[in-house]
This record gives structure tokens, C-alpha cells and sequence, in this order.
């Protein structure tokens, strides 16, 4: 059994009267991708938000690398191995691909704000932060866009730059909240290869819609519906479960 | 301090946080469902005092002169959407900033061609040019409470026109969904156009039933504002019910500050301000 | 509050030339025969001083993309800060008062930061705004702090150090250069500043700061040093103000100086710190200018600026930037 890097046990998030996510559970391995699947409203995103800390839980315990995360702050988090991606593209759409992924990158300094060196040197200068965003870039496959303007790029050029700003903090847990949304078929398939090449090493949360991606990709599967896990276990298992079927994949394609 | 004082001192606090509300709920409104911050606020409140001192001068009545002002106020605010606002609903706050800014200069000077820069004093209507005895040598002036009577009587058609009628429905629509409520046919332009001159209307009522009481004097649009933005800060942004109760307790903490500790006097309100931020960042009723 | 907006961060070539022009205009100006050249030296120190205090705001606005309706606290508090320590009978020394004047403004930007930066967007433009009319009614009701009247600073500093006797800045000239060069140092700081690991990190949270904080900054440290530098910034202008006339009163904490400087950094074009320069200049000639022109000069001034916010919203440099632009310029 490969190593659990993040453990989510009974979350439960309440909007008033209203459970947006209701008593649900999560395991994260190394080197296996965890889908989670389900209808729109189904709390995927809010589920998503908690373990990120964008949201911080009603009640339930969050472990990331050891540590409890439940309720911290999103660069608490971050800090302490989480990479993120978002559904709607979260980037820095004036800068070049290159400087959106450097500022990720950079993060990993362990810099002071208030250190007058940093108010100083040269932020191009810093050779472990090119090193880490080369490679980020290099992983994305984004090598030849680096000096292009993010905002000038494709939408599939954008996912891909929500992939390597993720990837260039050097997180042990992804959270990959749909990187195929809006995607062409071509791309689409550029998406799934560069999924299943990160997987080494890391630990991935996937949210999708798209079904195919799903079911090439996951190791393990969840179905969420109304803010509850209906079903959880292999994408073979989940499959077969009637209650699935009547939910939620009889629905879709 | 005994009981005549305490009085006292409370009705002037909640006739200084009535009148603070006017001003506060229209600024929340207006920021809370078009998104626009009008530091040209403060402007509406010293061009209705000016008004009053003008119109009472040539009407001789300070009640036609309030009903002739508010008309013009609502005009006023009408014609300023329509013309500037309504095209920087989408823009930065910085640009927000820079144009009111802008007005604020510009409302100085048609002031200050119309009416000069004296400072003047508007006459309290003789009908109301007394007051009531609370001790043997203390006595509180009836204007003043009537002053006050009208806040809460504004403050009361206000409530009832958000809350009970269509209109006060289409707008807390507009405020949470625009491009829903535009769907649904509501014209969402009118309703800004509304809710834009109630605002304005609103602050130059206030400048008009508060001109007898305080002076009318240049400046008087800035100083307000300030407390303005204070209240609105602490209650909330968009929030009326946030506006009233932070509008009260600024009234109260200035008012008994300074007759507790005149040593920290202007500053009391600034430190229940930073209170309110360390505690909610985003105001007491954050909608 | 984030402006998406693309914004000019490397100065193109026709920006770069119009700088160095000044420059060497601003400091050959003393040397030129012109009558009534003590005016105009006075007139362009003060508007170098500005130029400052509007760059010290840039840093906080055009930079980090944090709006503050309260930055002429800092200015004026380092002002008082220079007129408290000069005694009444002697100067005070340049090279103590000036780093500690700022540092004490740079002190009350962190104090006032601390409760400020914890807003955002619209909040925390009023509260920017209340915090700085706090200081100013706690000068203008105390008469202990100088009262509405104010305090006279008796001497301009006295920049004499371990027997060296140093430059006199009681001579006019002298203190222009030396407003000149504090201008070009503060400058060239800032410009390093914006390039820098912290440069980049403000830059990034002006435009996304929710994913500054998906990544791992911290940002409420970040802003909360921006904002407690640009204050020791203004701080250096506030005390050079001081020096300049001589005179401080809660006016300098005001609203109006406070707006001043936002209208500076905007009219020149926010973000590379070149604008907030050329902003300061355009915006106190303008104001003479109308000044000059009518008594209601305000009416002009209100104008022009409503002009400028609908047709030229990036300020004079963008302007610029856009007619290069279309012609091909680099």
C-alpha cells in the first residue's frame, strides 16, 4: 500500500441551513490518482476548497504530510506540501508564462518581507527559483510559450500554466480541480499524458467531468452527490454499483 | 453626572447617529449595489445646508425650503447617474476615486459662485424655536428632537421600501444578481438611477434639517464624510441595518467621549473603528 | 480591488530619453541667468519633494495595488518629526534627524498598517482615510503638538558631520541639489525594488492575490511591508517639506494632501514609479497654472480631472506609452 500523504476523515461543511459537504472522507496515496466525480452542486469544489483551506470546515479533521490542516491558512497549506489548480483559470493573465510560474516558484524561499536584502537583489538572479520553474514549465509543456504574455495565450495554453504554477511549488498533494475544462479533444489528450506523467511522486485529487479522462486516469474513484459520498472504491467497483448508475453515470454521455 | 445630563448627552448622541445614518445609508446603498464609491458624498450633505440657508432666505419657510431642496436633490442625483456615474459602475475603485475627487472640486467652486464661502446660520422655524424643560436651568431644544423624529421617520420609509414593496424587491435583487435581475426584464437602469439620487437625496435632506442646528460652513461636507466612511465601515458595506446601529453607537461613543475623556476626545470613534476592523474586517452585518 | 490592467513596468525607449532630459534640466536649472530664480528654485524643490511623496505612494498603489486615502499622514508626521527635535535655538543634525523622522513615520505606518492592511478593496480606502484624519485631529485639537497654528522648524538641518563642515542648506541652491539627489536615490531604490524577489512578490498580489496565497505567501506580511515602507518613504518627503518651508501644520496629514498625492501618482501613470515623478510635476503646474488663471480655479481643476479619468486613465506616461506604441517605437 503506497505511502497516504493526505488523510480527510468525516468533513463536513454547513452554509446555514445547508450542507454543502456532508460527512465525507478522502485518502491520498503517493503515486495514485484519486478521482472525484459527481453531478453539478455535488460539493466537489467545496470539498476541494476545504482541503485547499479557501474554506475552512464545519467539523471533520484534515492530515497533510503529517500535519493538521483543518481550517488553515490556503499558504499555511500550500506551505505544507498542497498544490492546487483551478477550475476556472487562476493565473496572472499581464505576466509571461514564465514569470507567472517564477512567482510560484519563488515561493519556496523562505524570504522575509521585511529583509532589505530581498528589496535588492535581482528576482531574474535566483538560480534554484529558474531551476524549479524551468522545469514546471519543461512538465507542462509549455517550453516554447515561456516568453509569450499569459494573457495572449489559447485556453488550453492557460490549463496547461494552472498545471505548471501548481507544479513549480513542488507540492507532494495535487488538488486538480477539472484541468480539462474547455478543452478541444487534441488537447484533452495532451491534458491526460502530462496528468499521468506527474503522477509519479505525487499524491492527485482529481475533479472532473469528463468521463473518458476519468476512467483512463483514476486509481481510485468517489462519487459525490447532495454534498455525500455514495459510493467509493476502484473505477471497476464504482462502475458496477447500482446506485451509481441510477445517480449520476446513467446521466452522462 | 446626573440624570439631566445623561440625558441630554443621549439625545444628543442619537440625534448626531440619526443624522449620520442619512448620510451613511445612502453612501452603503449606493457603494453596496452598484459597486461605486462616492467620496463626493460629503459634497450633497454642505450643498444641502446651502440650499436650505438660500432657499429659506428667499422662501421664508425652512419646511418649503426642504421640500423644494430635496426636489432638486433628487434631480440632481438623476441627472449626475445618468450622465457620469452610471459608466464607472464597471470601473477600478481608483478611478472611482479620482472622479469624485473630481466633483468634490467641482462642487466647491458652483458652491462657492453661488453662494460664496461665508459661513452662515439658518433660523429655526419659529413654531419649533423652543424647548422643553428638564431641570430647573437645563432644557432640551424641541428642534432637535424633531430633527431627529424626521431621521426616524426617513429611516422607517427606507426599511419599508426595501423590504415591502416591488421595488425595494428589485432592487435587492439588482444588488444580488444583475445580470439575473436584467433577464427577468427589471430595468436595472432605473433602478440605479433610484437608488443613486435616494442617496444623494437622503444626504441633502440631512444637510438641509441639520443647517438650523449646525452652521453651514465650507467644509462641513468633508468632516462628515469621514465619520461617514467610519460608520459605514463598522456597520457594513451594503448593509441598512448595519448603517443604523454603527451610526448610533459612533453617535454615542463621540458624543460620551468627549465629555468623559475630552483628553482622547476626536479619538474615541477611531479606536472603536480599529476594535470593529481587528474583530471583522469587513463591518458588523457583512451582507 | 486587483486592476488586471497591463501595467508599465519596463519604461520604453521614448520614456527612458524624456527621464534623462529632465534629470539633466532639474539640475542644470540653477546654473541658467534667469531673474527671479530663487522663486523657481523654491518652486521646483517643492515639487521634487512631491514628486517623493508621490513615488512613496506609487510603491503602495501602483505596485501593490493598494488604494490609500491616508498616505499624508506619514508625509506630515515625519515633518512634526523634524520640527519636534530641532531646538530653538540651533539646528539639528542632518544625519540623525532625517533616518530617524522616517523611521519614525515608517513606525506609524506599521502600527496603522497593522490594523489597515487587514481590509481590502473599499474598506480599506475609508479606513486608510479615517485612520490619517485621526492623526490630524489628534495635532489640530492639541495645543501640546502645535494646535491648528502649527510649529515653525527654526533651522534647516544642519548636514556638518565629525568636524567636516559639510553642505549649508540654509542656501537655497544647495538644498535643491540636495532635494535632487535624494529624488534620484529614492528613485533608483524603487525602480531596483520593483525588480527584486519583494518587487515581484507585491507586483503579483496586485494582480492576484488569491493565488499569491494559493502558492504560499504570505500576503498580509508582504502588504503590511509594503505599506510600512512607503511610509518611511513619504516620511523622507514629509521631513525635506519641513526643511523646505520651514513650517508644519496638521494640514500636511490632511485629506487634501492625502488626495494630492493620489491624483499625482494617477495623472502620471501608476506602477513604474517614473510616472508618479512626472505626475507630481504635471499635476502642481497645472494647479498653478489654473491658479494663476481665475479664482475659481477649482472648477478647472475638478474638470480636468474628471477629463482625465474618462479619456486618459493611465495617466500621462500611458498616454505616451500608447502614441510610441503606434508608432512602432519599442
Amino acid at each position: 500500500m503506497s505511502e497516504l500523504l493526505l488523510s480527510a476523515s468525516q468533513l463536513t461543511k454547513r452554509f446555514g441551513g445547508l450542507a454543502a459537504v456532508n460527512d465525507v472522507s478522502v485518502e491520498l496515496h503517493r503515486d495514485r490518482i484519486h478521482a472525484v466525480i459527481g453531478p453539478n452542486g455535488a460539493g466537489k469544489s467545496t470539498l476541494t476548497n476545504l482541503l485547499s483551506g479557501d474554506l475552512p470546515p464545519t467539523s471533520g479533521r484534515i492530515t497533510l504530510n503529517g500535519s493538521d490542516t483543518a481550517g488553515k491558512s490556503p499558504e499555511r497549506i500550500s506551505r505544507l506540501g498542497l498544490g492546487r489548480s483551478y477550475q476556472k483559470t487562476n493565473i496572472f493573465l499581464p505576466f509571461t508564462v514564465w514569470d507567472n510560474v517564477r512567482l510560484a516558484a519563488q515561493s519556496r524561499e523562505r524570504h522575509s518581507p521585511w529583509n532589505p536584502l530581498r528589496w535588492l537583489s535581482s528576482a531574474g538572479a535566483m538560480a534554484d527559483v529558474n531551476r524549479r520553474c524551468e522545469r514546471a514549465i519543461e512538465l507542462a509543456g509549455l517550453t516554447a510559450r515561456a516568453t509569450s504574455v499569459a494573457g495572449t495565450t489559447s485556453h488550453g495554453e492557460q490549463r496547461q500554466l494552472e498545471i505548471a504554477m501548481t507544479l513549480a511549488t513542488e507540492p507532494t498533494v495535487l488538488l486538480l480541480d477539472e484541468p480539462l475544462a474547455g478543452m478541444g479533444q487534441a488537447e484533452a489528450e495532451r491534458m491526460v499524458e502530462l496528468l499521468l506523467k506527474i503522477k509519479k511522486d505525487h499524491a492527485m485529487m482529481l475533479v472532473e467531468h469528463d468521463m473518458d479522462a476519468v476512467f483512463t486516469l483514476a486509481d481510485r474513484l468517489t462519487v459525490m452527490v447532495n454534498g455525500q459520498v455514495i459510493a467509493s472504491g476502484t473505477p471497476a467497483e464504482v462502475r458496477a454499483d447500482a446506485g451509481v448508475q441510477a445517480a449520476y453515470l446513467g446521466e452522462e454521455h | 453626572m446626573d440624570f439631566a445630563n445623561f440625558l441630554i448627552q443621549l439625545l444628543n448622541s442619537v440625534q448626531y447617529g440619526l443624522l449620520l445614518f442619512m448620510l451613511a445609508a445612502g453612501l452603503t446603498l449606493i457603494f453596496g449595489i452598484m459597486g461605486v464609491v462616492n467620496l463626493a458624498h460629503g459634497s450633497f450633505y454642505m450643498l444641502g445646508a446651502y440650499l436650505a440657508w438660500f432657499l429659506v432666505s428667499q422662501l421664508d419657510s425652512l419646511v418649503l425650503a426642504i421640500v423644494l431642496g430635496t426636489v432638486i436633490a433628487v434631480a440632481l442625483g438623476w441627472l449626475l447617474e445618468w450622465l457620469l456615474f452610471r459608466h464607472f459602475y464597471h470601473r477600478d475603485h481608483l478611478d472611482q476615486v479620482l472622479l469624485t475627487f473630481g466633483l468634490i472640486y467641482i462642487f466647491e467652486e458652483v458652491r462657492s459662485i453661488l453662494w460664496g464661502d461665508d459661513v452662515h446660520s439658518v433660523q429655526v422655524p419659529e413654531l419649533l424655536n423652543w424647548s422643553i424643560p428638564l431641570t430647573d436651568n437645563l432644557s432640551y431644544p424641541v428642534y432637535r428632537l424633531v430633527m431627529s423624529g424626521v431621521c426616524i421617520a426617513l429611516a422607517l420609509g427606507l426599511y419599508l421600501l426595501i423590504s415591502k414593496t416591488r421595488l425595494g424587491m428589485k432592487i435587492r435583487a439588482g444588488a444580488f444578481n444583475r445580470e439575473m435581475t436584467e433577464s427577468l426584464g427589471i430595468n436595472i437602469r432605473l433602478i440605479h438611477g433610484v437608488v443613486f439620487a435616494l442617496g444623494v437625496a437622503l444626504a441633502a435632506i440631512a444637510g438641509m434639517i441639520a443647517s438650523p442646528v449646525s452652521s453651514v460652513y465650507p467644509g462641513m461636507g468633508s468632516s462628515v464624510l469621514i465619520m461617514c466612511f467610519v460608520v459605514v465601515v463598522i456597520g457594513g458595506i451594503g448593509s441598512v441595518r448595519g448603517a443604523l446601529v454603527a451610526a448610533l453607537l459612533v453617535g454615542l461613543v463621540d458624543t460620551f467621549g468627549k465629555v468623559l475623556v475630552p483628553q482622547i476626545a476626536g479619538m474615541a470613534v477611531y479606536m472603536l473603528m480599529a476594535a470593529v476592523l481587528l474583530y471583522k474586517p469587513e463591518g458588523l452585518f457583512k451582507q | 480591488m486587483s486592476s488586471p490592467k497591463a501595467q508599465l513596468e519596463k519604461l520604453p525607449r521614448s520614456m527612458q530619453v524624456i527621464l534623462l532630459l529632465g534629470a539633466i534640466a532639474l539640475a542644470a536649472f540653477p546654473l541658467m541667468p534667469l531673474t527671479g530664480v530663487d522663486f523657481y528654485l523654491q518652486m521646483l524643490s517643492q515639487m521634487m519633494i512631491l514628486a517623493i511623496f508621490a513615488m512613496s505612494l506609487d510603491l503602495l498603489q501602483g505596485v501593490t495595488g493598494l488604494v490609500s486615502l491616508g498616505h499624508a499622514a506619514y508625509f506630515g508626521l515625519a515633518g512634526y518629526a523634524l520640527a519636534f527635535l530641532t531646538p530653538a535655538d540651533t539646528p539639528i543634525s542632518l544625519w540623525w534627524s532625517l533616518p530617524v523622522s522616517a523611521l519614525g513615520a515608517g513606525l506609524a505606518a506599521l502600527v496603522i498598517g497593522f490594523f489597515v492592511v487587514r481590509t481590502r478593496g473599499i474598506y480599506f480606502i475609508m479606513v486608510t482615510m479615517a485612520f490619517a484624519q485621526m492623526v490630524f485631529f489628534l495635532f489640530f485639537d492639541n495645543k501640546a503638538l502645535g494646535g491648528s497654528d502649527g510649529i515653525y522648524v527654526n533651522f534647516r538641518p544642519d548636514a556638518s558631520l565629525f568636524g567636516w563642515a559639510g553642505i549649508d542648506l540654509e542656501n537655497k541652491t544647495t538644498f535643491y541639489y540636495f532635494t535632487l539627489l535624494v529624488l534620484v536615490l529614492v528613485y533608483a531604490f524603487l525602480r531596483r525594488l520593483l525588480f527584486s524577489p519583494f518587487g515581484r512578490v507585491l507586483a503579483g498580489i496586485r494582480v492576484n492575490e488569491h493565488r499569491m496565497r494559493a502558492v504560499g505567501y504570505g500576503t498580509f506580511g508582504y502588504k503590511l511591508a509594503a505599506f510600512t515602507l512607503a511610509g518611511a518613504l513619504a516620511g523622507v518627503a514629509g521631513f525635506l517639506w519641513a526643511a523646505q518651508t520651514g513650517f508644519v501644520n496638521p494640514e500636511l496629514m490632511g485629506f487634501h494632501m492625502s488626495a494630492h498625492a493620489i491624483m499625482m501618482v494617477i495623472l502620471g501613470g501608476m506602477g513604474n514609479f517614473a510616472g508618479a515623478i512626472v505626475g507630481a510635476f504635471a499635476f502642481e503646474y497645472v494647479m498653478h497654472f489654473f491658479k494663476d488663471l481665475t479664482k475659481h480655479w477649482q472648477l478647472l481643476m475638478g474638470s480636468f480631472i474628471v477629463l482625465i479619468v474618462v479619456f486618459a486613465p493611465r495617466g500621462l506616461l500611458g498616454l505616451v506609452a500608447q502614441f510610441s506604441r503606434k508608432r512602432g517605437a519599442p
